[in-house]
Order: structure tokens, then C-alpha cells, then sequence
């Protein structure tokens, strides 16, 4: 994804200011209105299919059964699941429409090569071995460009994911129409597929998403930015100092900066942030319960 | 004259007194000249007043007190007066109970049910404790006592019985065809279910249930599980061992399908083992969706057939049918779906199992990858915020 370039919505402009203040941090924004609502959509979504999803997968669990008696048996968790797979869906055609409109109409090079673009290069993998170095305490941390190799793990991952878990999950749902082109045992290979995929996005998200991007000392104890789309000069200049670098010399500072988020955007990450880690991470309990404890 | 006169009966009386033993008694007058009397009791202290109108309502009341009572010869009675044996006149009963469980009871055998023995109207009189209606409620003065019921390490079936199909068919709809007590048990010689004359011995079942669900029996004698009983196979599942002997509820009722696939599975191991791999079982374990296909949907509850059976539902030939009861539009691919598929038999389903160990690797690898990953990372930045810098 190219960097965004939408104007800051008026709605978030500060307050008219009579009297000059002392200089204050720079603003820069990160995320756009619509990724941070795609972001919003993903996961309010993910929690709900996940949540149903392990129900039915650890269905002779007593907590399963104990969460289908409260929501009203298994007609209504699997009528959430679908639910939610359906708004998720239109969420990911949608993306996909934007990354086409944007490459392939409005000629964005970036999106699909370079810098600023999601697809993996040569840097992500000398990141990756440099980074681990840096762990060891064998060289210098490296310094990321807009998204690093992890992120760009994470974004895959729940593409591909979004790809084989909807695909599955639909052959599942329009089971003898999808027997039309598919022979029958795939049917059985969707349910494994859809199942394990399904499990995998949980563990990653909840115990590693969550901690690579909100819970290690760095963003301790959240990185608000996707929910704020903004970061201070600090955070930029030191999390990604290739892009910040990049953006003083190519001038386009001025683009990117933006107001301080304001204070109820702040609270209202919170809430909904803490929120969904606490969800997320009940999950993960439960999950790593009924896996191994059957 | 008249002084003869006044006298005469006196002495006739005194005459016939003296000249016999006892005092004859033979009609039922004779004896309700005294036992009429009511709140008669005696020198025990128990009642020996009888209703003569309700005697002759009832069913002896055309017979002599003394046919039964025949120790009595005469008045004053003797001390055994009371004694009875019923067995006089109903000789097959009384042997039938003689070799019954029941045949050993402290109460009297025949009172217990048929109440008081002065009363007894036939068993089609709505007042008889052993009406068809009242059965359970009679048995129930027993056996619905749970201190009894262990006592004779007997299950507690009174209750189960009265909020099963039948008890309520009985208790609720007043239904005489409806299975009560005595209808698969007998009623005089009652056996133990484990004596093999009895019609609640494990092989008599289907033949005791098909009294009334002849076309169930029917279709049971066809299927394999009733063909395994007839050629000695005593683990075939007989009626009772899916739908419990006294409780038993509507089979199409939502609890049946809950509680059933078990029973199934308590035998098939692997097969439950299997769909509870599939969405038909994880969606259907859990209350309040029951649709799902249970074993009897596919397989039939009764007249069960191999699939190399033309005639069974799993039979290739008529899969696309079985599968096409829910499944709208089911095509002869769809049916190549694998209801008991087993992912973990690499042997039986190769693909299936290598899909399987391809995505768990998938799964341990990017997990265990990242989590090394992580971990480093969360050392490594705590150990650069403790030397001083804040953004490690």
C-alpha cells in the first residue's frame, strides 16, 4: 500500500487556537480514515468468526457448549459465523478493487513494487536475518522502511488466510454447488483446511500479531496508530527512519503531517483496543485449553 | 296357652342352639346380619365390617362369603376365619405368581394389586387398580419408592416411566393401547429380565415391543442388527438399548437426537469417532441444532443395511437421494463425500491425510518460527531499555 495521501478530515482539525503555543510535536499520518475502517471491519469481524469458529471446532468442549446454550444453540453461531464471513468478505473484495483501481488504473508503481508496497523484497529478507542478528546482539537494529517484513507477514498471512479459509468455507456452505466442479473428498478437505487455517490465524493473531505489533516494550501497552492513524515525529523517525528518511528528502513532509490525535480518539482506541486484546486473548486461553487438553 | 306360647320361641331358639355345633351360616345375609355393621373391628383391632352393596357390585358378589372364606363353618368362627386362598378358584394366576419375582413379597399378592378383596371389580371397570390406566399408578405404590427400588437394587422406573411417550400416552391422553406396566412385563409371572422366559429377556425384546409396533419389528427382523440377534448374537442392539427401556421419548424429539448418536457409538467406536470429525457432528454436539445429520438419517433407525445392500440408503446407488433429504441439489460428486472420513488413516485416505500433516506442519512452523521470533525480540528489548534507551 502506497503511502496515504488523504487530507486530514475536517472533523479532526484542531480547535481554532487564539493565543500561539510553545512548539509541539509533529503529527504524521500513517493510515488513512479507510484503512483504519478496514482495519476496524477485519477484526471486529475476526473476533466474532473466531469466537464461533473454535465453538464448533471444539464443539465437545463444556465452554462450547456452554457459549451455543447462551447465544441460542448452534443455529445462532453458526448464523454469526456466516454473518461475519459475509461483511469480511465485502471487506476483502473491496480492498482488492482499491489495489486494482490504485495499480493497475490510477498507475500507482508503489503499490506494487518498492518501498512504499507490500509485496516482499530483497530488503525484507536481509531485515529479517539482520534483525535476528540484532536479537543475538550481533550488529545494529536495522532500519525498516514503511512496513517491515513482519507487517507485511502479518498482511499476507490474513490474505492468503482470507483466501483459503473463504474459499473453503464457502464450498462447506454451497456444499453440492461447489460439488458441481469439485470432486467430493474436497468436501472433507475443506472442512481440515478451513479448520486448521482457521486455528493457525487465531494463534498468530492472538499470540503474535498481538505482541509483535502492541504488547512488546516498544508500543507497550498498544500501538494506537492503526486506530488513530497517526504517529508522533519521534515514533516515525525512530520505528522507520528508511521512510522517514525517504519523506524529508523527497519533501513530502508537509503531505504527511497532520494534528495530534484528538483526546477522545485516544480514549475511544483504548476502549476498543483493550477490548479486542482481552477478547483476542480469552481466546487464545481457550483455544490452547481444548487443543491440548482436548 | 299364651304363657306356652310366650315361651315357645325361647325354647326353640334355645333348642336349635344346643342341637348343632355352630350356628350354619349360609347366605351372605347371615353373615352381614353382624359384619354389616360398620366400624366393626376385631380384637386385634383391624376392620372386619363389610359394605354389602359394594360387595355385590362387585365382581363375587354373586359368591358365598364362605366359598372364600372356608374355614368358616359356622358362628362362633374359627381363629383362622380370615385365611383365603385365592388360588381355589384362580389356579393359573396363583402358579404364575408362584414363579414370579414377585412370589417371595411380605404383602399379599393378590391384595397389592387387585386391592380390596371385597371390592374387586374386573379389570375393565375404570375402578380397578389394574384398569389399564391405573397400572402404573398401582405398581407405582412399590415401585415408584426409590428406598425400595434400591433395596432390590432395581432401577428407579416409576418416574422414567411417567414422563416417557407411554406414561404420558397413559397419564395424559388416557390411551389404553398405551404400554403400561403389565404390557411387556406380564402380570402374574413376572420373571426377572435376566431368566430368557421372560418377555423382557434381552432376545423376547423385539417381540415384546412388535406386540404393538409390529411394523418397527418388521423392519428391525430385516435389518442386520435384528438378523445378528436371531443367529445368537446377544451385543445386536435390541429395542431397549437405543431407546431405554422406560424412558423412552419421541424419537423425532430434539433430546432423542442429542442423546442417541452415543448409543450408536457405543459399540461403532470408530465411526462415532469419525463424524465427530465432521460439521454434521461438531454443529449438531451442541444444543439447539439438531438438524444435522445423526446416524439413523443415513443409515435408517431400524431396517439398517450394509452399503453393499441394493435395498440400503448407503448403497451407492441411492446415496444421491439419502444425501439429497437435506442437501438440495446433491449430485453424484457431492455423494463422494466421506461421512466418516478418518484424515489420521494415512492407509484409508491418503489425501485427506497428507492435506492434514501438510497444514499442521504449516501450522507448527510459522508458529514455532515466530514464536523463537518473538521471544528474542522481547529480550532483546528489554534488555535495550534497561541499558538507557527508551525506544528499543
Amino acid at each position: 500500500m502506497p503511502e496515504p495521501t488523504e487530507s486530514v478530515p475536517t472533523t479532526f482539525a484542531p480547535e481554532p487556537q487564539t493565543v500561539p503555543e510553545p512548539p509541539r510535536e509533529r503529527w504524521f499520518l500513517r493510515f488513512t480514515l479507510a484503512q483504519r475502517y478496514l482495519h476496524g471491519v477485519l477484526f471486529t469481524t475476526f473476533l466474532v468468526l473466531a469466537a464461533t469458529g473454535m465453538v464448533m471446532r471444539f464443539s465437545g468442549s463444556i465452554w462450547a457448549m456452554r457459549v451455543a446454550r447462551q447465544v441460542g444453540g448452534f443455529g445462532a453461531i453458526l448464523f454469526f459465523h456466516k454473518f461475519c464471513a459475509l461483511i469480511l468478505t465485502l471487506a476483502f473484495l473491496i480492498h482488492v478493487r482499491d489495489i486494482f483501481a490504485r495499480g493497475l488504473f490510477k498507475r500507482e508503481r508503489g503499490i506494487f513494487w518498492g518501498p512504499t508496497s507490500m509485496v516482499a523484497n530483497w530488503k525484507d529478507a536481509k531485515d529479517l536475518f539482520a534483525h535476528f542478528r540484532w536479537f543475538l546482539g550481533l550488529g545494529p537494529k536495522p532500519k525498516f522502511e514503511r512496513y517491515a517484513y513482519w507487517e507485511k507477514f502479518d498482511y499476507w498471512a490474513v490474505f492468503w488466510g482470507m483466501v483459503v479459509i473463504g474459499f473453503s468455507g464457502y464450498a462447506m456452505w454451497f456444499a453440492p454447488t461447489f460439488a458441481r466442479f469439485l470432486p467430493g473428498w474436497a468436501l472433507n478437505a475443506a472442512l481440515i483446511i478451513h479448520s486448521e487455517e482457521g486455528l493457525l490465524a487465531i494463534l498468530f493473531i492472538f499470540a503474535i500479531h498481538f505482541v509483535n505489533t502492541h504488547l512488546r516494550p516498544d508500543s507497550f501497552p498498544m500501538d494506537y496508530v492503526i486506530f488513530t492513524g497517526r504517529e508522533s515525529e519521534e515514533e516515525f523517525r525512530h520505528r522507520r527512519p528508511l521512510e522517514y528518511q525517504r519523506m524529508l528528502s523527497e519533501g513530502r513532509s508537509a503531505t504527511r503531517i497532520t494534528d495530534a490525535p484528538p483526546k477522545w480518539l485516544i480514549n475511544f482506541s483504548r476502549v476498543v483496543g483493550f477490548t479486542a486484546i482481552l477478547i483476542g486473548l480469552t481466546l487464545l486461553v481457550l483455544a490452547l485449553s481444548a487443543y491440548f487438553v482436548g | 296357652m299364651k304363657k306356652l306360647f310366650s315361651i315357645g320361641p325361647g325354647i326353640v331358639v334355645s333348642a336349635l342352639l344346643f342341637a348343632w355345633p355352630a350356628w350354619p351360616l349360609h347366605a351372605q345375609s347371615d353373615c352381614l346380619s353382624c359384619h354389616g355393621t360398620s366400624g366393626m373391628t376385631d380384637s386385634s383391632g383391624r376392620s372386619i365390617s363389610i359394605d354389602g352393596d359394594k360387595y355385590h357390585a362387585s365382581i363375587h358378589g354373586t359368591l358365598r362369603c364362605t366359598d372364600c372364606h372356608t374355614k368358616v363353618k359356622g358362628y362362633p368362627h374359627p381363629a383362622n376365619a380370615a385365611e383365603v386362598h385365592c388360588s381355589t378358584c384362580h389356579a393359573d394366576e396363583a402358579s404364575g405368581l408362584a414363579g414370579s419375582v414377585h412370589a417371595k413379597a411380605s404383602d399379599h399378592p393378590c391384595l397389592s394389586c387387585h386391592g380390596n378383596p371385597h371390592r374387586i371389580v374386573p379389570k375393565t371397570d375404570p375402578i380397578s387398580p389394574v384398569y389399564p390406566l391405573n397400572i402404573p399408578k398401582t405398581c407405582g405404590t412399590c415401585h415408584g419408592n426409590p428406598a425400595l427400588a434400591k433395596q432390590h437394587g432395581l432401577a428407579n422406573v416409576y418416574a422414567s416411566y411417567m414422563d416417557s411417550i407411554h406414561g404420558f400416552a397413559v397419564s395424559k391422553e388416557g390411551l389404553l393401547v398405551a404400554a403400561n406396566c403389565t404390557s411387556c412385563h406380564g402380570s402374574h409371572g413376572i420373571l426377572s429380565h435376566k431368566d430368557p422366559r421372560s418377555p423382557t429377556y434381552r432376545t423376547n425384546i423385539p417381540v415384546t415391543c412388535g406386540k404393538c409396533h409390529v411394523g418397527i419389528n418388521e423392519q428391525y427382523q430385516q435389518g442386520i442388527h435384528g438378523r445378528q440377534l436371531a443367529a445368537g448374537n446377544l451385543n445386536a442392539p435390541v429395542c431397549t438399548d437405543c431407546h431405554t427401556a422406560h424412558a423412552i421419548i419421541e424419537p423425532t424429539s430434539s433430546d432423542f437426537r442429542m442423546q442417541s448418536t452415543p448409543v450408536c457409538g457405543s459399540c461403532h467406536k470408530d465411526k462415532l469417532s469419525t463424524y465427530r470429525d465432521t460439521f454434521h457432528s461438531q454443529l449438531g454436539l451442541l444444543g439447539g441444532y439438531v438438524q444435522t445429520a445423526r446416524c439413523w438419517d443415513c443409515h435408517r433407525a431400524h431396517e439398517i443395511l450394509p452399503a453393499s445392500d441394493p435395498r440400503s440408503p448407503i448403497n451407492h446407488a441411492n446415496l444421491v437421494k439419502t444425501c439429497g433429504k437435506c442437501h438440495a441439489g446433491a449430485n453424484a460428486s457431492f455423494v463422494q463425500y466421506q461421512p466418516h472420513a478418518n484424515p489420521r488413516n494415512r492407509r484409508l485416505n491418503p489425501a485427506l491425510y497428507y492435506i492434514r500433516l501438510f497444514m499442521n506442519l504449516l501450522l507448527a512452523s510459522v508458529l514455532t518460527f515466530f514464536l523463537i521470533h518473538t521471544v528474542l525480540w522481547l529480550i532483546r528489548s528489554h534488555l535495550a531499555r534497561n541499558n538507557g534507551g527508551k525506544n528499543a
